[in-house]
């Protein structure tokens, strides 16, 4: 089951990268000049391979067969271009005619069986160059200058993946160069409005049962936002909660499909409805209901059963509203109550079309719809009213931005109030008391711990990793990683039973910024002999100092392999710190 | 054709004469080598091929940016002259001594009735090649004993070539610039367009060289924008509001979108063909777009930090950090606070390399939230190097302390800081940084504007 929601996410994800390439392809069709000329944009790593590799099958599939994708690692030199560009073709016997000229030293075996092909010549060569600003300029202004002495033979076609700007062409080609190219730039959709258009697909999307937690949602937006604009890495943390999720919660199973659902609740073992009683947000629902029932609720297997079914209904229609609309409900409705008229009706009205689709909501439709009424009867006469004019987008995304337009319109906001205003806050009114009474937060929902998410803290220890705590914390509290309770100690001190690498840790923390190897050694020993103070004998006593010798330079050893320290020629017998002192 | 061949030639009549002289007795030993050399688009490659084809002498023509090993360059020369089953016969990474052997046994076999010529395009690339190979060619001639003429053409004079041991000198032939009011008004009213006269094609030609004249005099390129803004120069005749002889209004009409035209399409920030449709659409907007587009740089929250954070220790001395970054740093005396060395601006010295550690630290005080020291934003600063926003000095396998220097101008950290200007606090930082080198060095005009406009912030 998991694997099938998996697949489902990633074609997903898929489909929307599809659909903002196609883009560039239809402008392909247009141009065909000697030397056509991508650039594609945006910032962030990761995203790029994907997009491009659909980008390739989707030239190769309409355009033309000859579709090479190069990487700056690969191309040193522009020899190895041309090679690449060629072994590529080279499988699908095409008849070069120009560059086999040049090749033919590296490739003589080749040449043969190219020669004797009968493709048609119009077909362009497509190179697409993943990462231009990575690219040796040197490198590309050769490939460039000797491709554009064969396209009258063989029309070349480059597509540049740009991540910065696009003057980045400037400044790394001359313009010798780049006169030879005939650039055609293309933006990619920018990386939020690409996250929103996922969110709209996989999060705000009823299909899919399992929920993620707003907390939750606030981590992976944040890790996108402040760290990678990737939208590639968000699916896949999105794919990481949801096995999490599968893993740590046994009563999961219920989280799919409603008639699956309703199945396997009628098939509860007795572990798992007791599981469901344990829940906290099911001894909350149990709280609220009549003492009987909760003695039932408690003991009787069936009844659980039964309520279950019960819930699981009204939870889906519950899931039906906008996740977000909970969350940003303060900023919607002061949005909701400086709105010009025409804007309120036609949300108004969409508003009526979603509830018109679910059966539950039937008198709040008629009451939404004799609203409508009521505004449209009084635009009839008050047609002269001074509207506040204004052409609002309401992006749900942009929080900032709509806070800071909010900010505005209520400066500009009039103080008379005119038969609309009245109406408008009835309404509005309205519309509070039905959100109030219909979409409390997830949180309180019972049995939300079936369909939500919600450890965000594992999440983000999980995908936000520290390496550099995480190494700091095993030196200085090895008990953390070893759970050996031998190891426990008091804040400050330095036990001898912990491993050798982490006295010698806590001891360099005493150090400045170089560290005398003697002194430490000394102190080394010294924490070393405190345990067997008693039990020492004066003869063992120089056996024992080279081993413990020798057990020191391995973990000095280990530390400079960790990063720690290394060896320095400012003064003998001395090494650097290479962290801050005291963090 | 021929026609238009000697049109475009009579600039260069004196120069010509004087190459056509040294062709023109193929059946005589010439002299070994010529050294050609002029500006882009002066026509070179063009008037030596066109030579070379009309009076069917036999000629290996090589581009110098193909040959990145000259047995290249040896394997073109062979085909070209013996056929390609000589070409084969070269060793696999073949010596000059195996040129010249091979051709020796060739030409003995086929012994030139008329001279040979090796034209080699783009020469100033075989400065890069073995050392003696240029030598070796420009006396090809007396090596492998046959009627055979090396022909270098390049962009740069011969006294850039002429390696330190001395070799032999090649004859040498200028192609000079077209001069602006004769030969290019000529060239360029040749391809006139049919429905209209000549006389308003070298108007038309006139104004656009007032234009471009002073950017750019490559003619390729000026006829490429000839033949694009034509049609909008045409645009009042065939609305019929102005006659061919109206020449003052055409050129208001056409003056303004020549201008637009040198900021976009020179730059080949859109091709022609989007060129076209914005001229169709007329609308600033879609221009607008473009020009802004360049500007901006979607980087996430934390790297927008970290390139400021790099910015500020690149930029100011070490033992000012102290100073900028410390909430109480103490009382430093104004008078001893910047060393002599110092007081010339750091923007005049260009970018100073800093340790990771160093960036971390200011990062840390720049970043308002208390922020982990996560593998990503470790990961981000090796996705800006990457995007050369911030380059790395010293090896890329220098795993500990690596160093790096920031690459970006002011002008662009200051569009980023103000994006991220939430708080002022940094913008006071940065203003701080650049008051203090401002006062300095009075003369930089540019930090004065850009502390001013920090603080009409």
């Amino acid at each position: 089951y998991n694997d099938i929601e998996l697949n489902c996410k990633k074609n997903c994800d898929g489909k929307n990268i599809g659909t903002y390439s196609t883009a560039s392809l239809l402008a392909l069709s247009i141009i065909d000049l000697c030397e056509t000329f991508y650039c594609h944009l945006g910032v962030n790593v990761p995203d790029h391979a994907m997009t491009f590799r659909s980008l390739c099958n989707l030239l190769q599939d309409s355009v033309t067969p000859f579709v090479v994708s190069v990487h700056a690692k690969e191309c040193a030199d522009p020899v190895l271009v041309i090679n690449l560009t060629l072994v590529c073709q080279a499988t699908l016997t095409i008849r070069i005619i120009g560059l086999l000229q040049k090749c033919t030293q590296v490739f003589p075996q080749r040449t043969e069986s190219l020669t004797n092909s009968d493709l048609p010549q119009s077909l362009p060569v497509v190179v697409i160059f993943k990462d231009f600003e990575a690219f040796n300029s040197q490198v590309l202004q050769d490939f460039i200058l000797i491709c554009s002495r064969y396209t009258q033979e063989l029309p070349f076609i480059f597509i540049f993946g740009i991540a910065t700007s696009p003057s980045a062409i400037q400044h790394r080609l001359p313009h010798s160069v780049s006169s030879l190219l005939c650039i055609e730039v293309f933006h990619s959709l920018s990386r939020t409005q690409h996250l929103a258009s996922v969110f709209d697909k996989l999060i705000l999307n009823s299909q899919f049962p399992f929920k993620l937690s707003s907390r939750v949602i606030q981590v992976l937006v944040g890790i996108f936002l402040y760290h990678d604009f990737s939208v590639q890495n968000f699916v896949k943390g999105l794919q990481f909660s949801m096995l999490e999720h599968f893993k740590s919660q046994p009563l999961s199973m219920l989280c799919c499909q409603k008639q699956e659902a309703l199945l396997s609740a009628k098939t509860l073992s007795k572990k798992n409805v007791e599981r469901i009683r344990h829940l906290p947000s099911f001894m909350r629902y149990v709280e609220t209901q009549e003492p009987q029932e909760q003695v039932q609720l408690l003991t009787n297997d069936e009844h659980v059963k039964v309520t279950l079914l019960f819930h699981n209904k009204l939870h889906v229609s519950c899931i039906e509203k906008n996740l977000w609309e909970t969350e940003e409900y303060d900023s919607a409705l002061q949005l909701l109550r400086i709105l010009a008229k025409d804007e309120l009706v036609a949300a108004l009205r969409k508003c009526a079309e979603i509830l018109k689709s679910t059966k539950i909501l039937q008198n709040v439709l008629q009451q939404l719809e004799d609203f409508i009424g009521r505004l449209e009867a009084l635009e009839e006469d008050s047609s002269g009213n001074g509207i506040i004019s204004g052409k609002m987008e309401y992006q749900r995304t942009d929080l900032f931005q709509l806070q800071k337009t909010l900010l505005e319109k209520e400066s500009r906001r009039t103080k008379r109030m005119n038969p609309y205003e009245v109406l408008r806050s009835q309404v509005i009114e309205f519309i509070d008391s039905l959100v109030r009474e219909y979409l409390t937060p997830a949180e309180l929902q019972p049995l939300n711990e079936v369909c939500y998410y919600s450890s965000s803290g594992v999440l983000r220890q999980r995908l936000n990793v520290t390496p550099r705590t995480s190494i700091q914390a095993a030196l200085s509290h090895p008990f953390y990683y070893l759970q050996n309770e031998s190891l426990k100690t008091d804040a400050g001190t330095i036990s001898s039973a912990a491993p050798d690498l982490c006295i010698v840790y806590k001891l360099h923390l005493e150090c400045g910024r170089l560290i005398n190897l003697y002194d430490w050694l000394e102190a080394f020993l010294t924490v070393m002999s405190a345990a067997e103070d008693q039990d020492t004998n004066s003869e063992e006593c120089g056996k024992y100092d080279s081993l413990k010798h020798a057990r020191f330079i391995q973990a000095v050893s280990e530390m400079e392999f960790l990063g720690f320290i290394k060896s320095t020629k400012q003064k003998t017998d001395h090494v650097a710190r290479l962290t801050w002192g005291g963090c | 054709m021929s026609h238009q061949k000697s049109f475009q030639y009579a600039d260069l009549l004196s120069v010509l004469e004087r190459v056509v002289d040294i062709m023109s007795a193929p059946d005589q030993y010439s002299y070994p080598s010529v050294f050609i050399y002029g500006h882009r688009a002066t026509g070179k490659s063009h008037v030596v091929l066109s030579i070379m084809k009309d009076l069917e002498l036999p000629h290996a023509s090589v581009d110098c940016v193909e040959c990145v090993s000259s047995g290249l360059l040896f394997h073109q020369v062979l085909s070209a002259f013996f056929g390609p089953d000589a070409a084969a016969l070269l060793p696999r990474c073949p010596s000059l001594s195996d040129f010249v052997r091979l051709y020796k046994q060739m030409s003995s076999n086929s012994p030139a009735t008329q001279t040979r010529y090796i034209i080699l395009d783009r020469a100033e690339r075989m400065r890069d090649m073995d050392f003696s190979l240029l030598p070796a060619l420009l006396r090809l001639q007396e090596l492998v004993n046959d009627n055979v003429t090396v022909i270098l053409l390049s962009e740069i004079v011969w006294e850039k070539f002429r390696p330190n041991t001395g070799c032999f000198e090649p004859l040498l032939f200028h192609f000079p610039d077209y001069s602006k009011g004769k030969s290019l008004v000529q060239i360029l009213s040749w391809d006139h367009h049919p429905s209209y006269t000549p006389e308003l094609y070298a108007s038309y030609i006139n104004i656009l060289l007032g234009v471009f004249f002073s950017v750019c005099r490559d003619l390729r390129e000026l006829r490429h924008l000839a033949v694009l803004n034509f049609s909008k120069f045409c645009e009042p005749l065939e609305k019929g509001e102005a006659k061919e002889s109206d020449i003052h209004k055409l050129w208001k009409n056409i003056e303004p979108h020549l201008q637009r035209a040198m900021q976009t399409v020179y730059l080949r920030e859109v091709s022609s063909v989007q060129w076209e449709q914005q001229q169709m659409d007329e609308k600033e907007a879609t221009t607008l777009r473009v020009l802004s587009a360049h500007a901006h740089i979607e980087l996430p929250y934390y790297s927008k930090f970290l390139l400021i954070a790099a910015y500020l220790a690149s930029f100011n001395p070490a033992r000012t950090d102290r100073r900028f970054f410390l909430k109480s740093h103490g009382k430093i005396r104004k008078t001893n606070f910047l060393k002599k060395h110092e007081k010339t601006s750091n923007h005049l010295l260009g970018p100073k390399p800093f340790p990771l550690d160093r960036l971390m630290a200011i990062f840390y005080s720049v970043v308002d939230s208390r922020v982990a020291p996560t593998a990503s934003v470790f990961s981000q600063i090796s996705s800006l190097v990457t995007l050369q926003l911030l380059s790395q000095v010293g090896h890329d396998d220098q795993l500990d302390s690596p160093k790096y220097k920031c690459s970006v101008s002011l002008d662009f950290i200051l569009a980023i800081s103000r994006c991220v200007c939430v708080c002022v606090r940094l913008l006071d930082l940065l203003a701080l940084s650049l008051v203090i080198q401002s006062q300095v060095v009075r003369q930089e005009r540019s930090l004065f504007t850009a502390v001013s406009n920090l603080h009409l912030l």
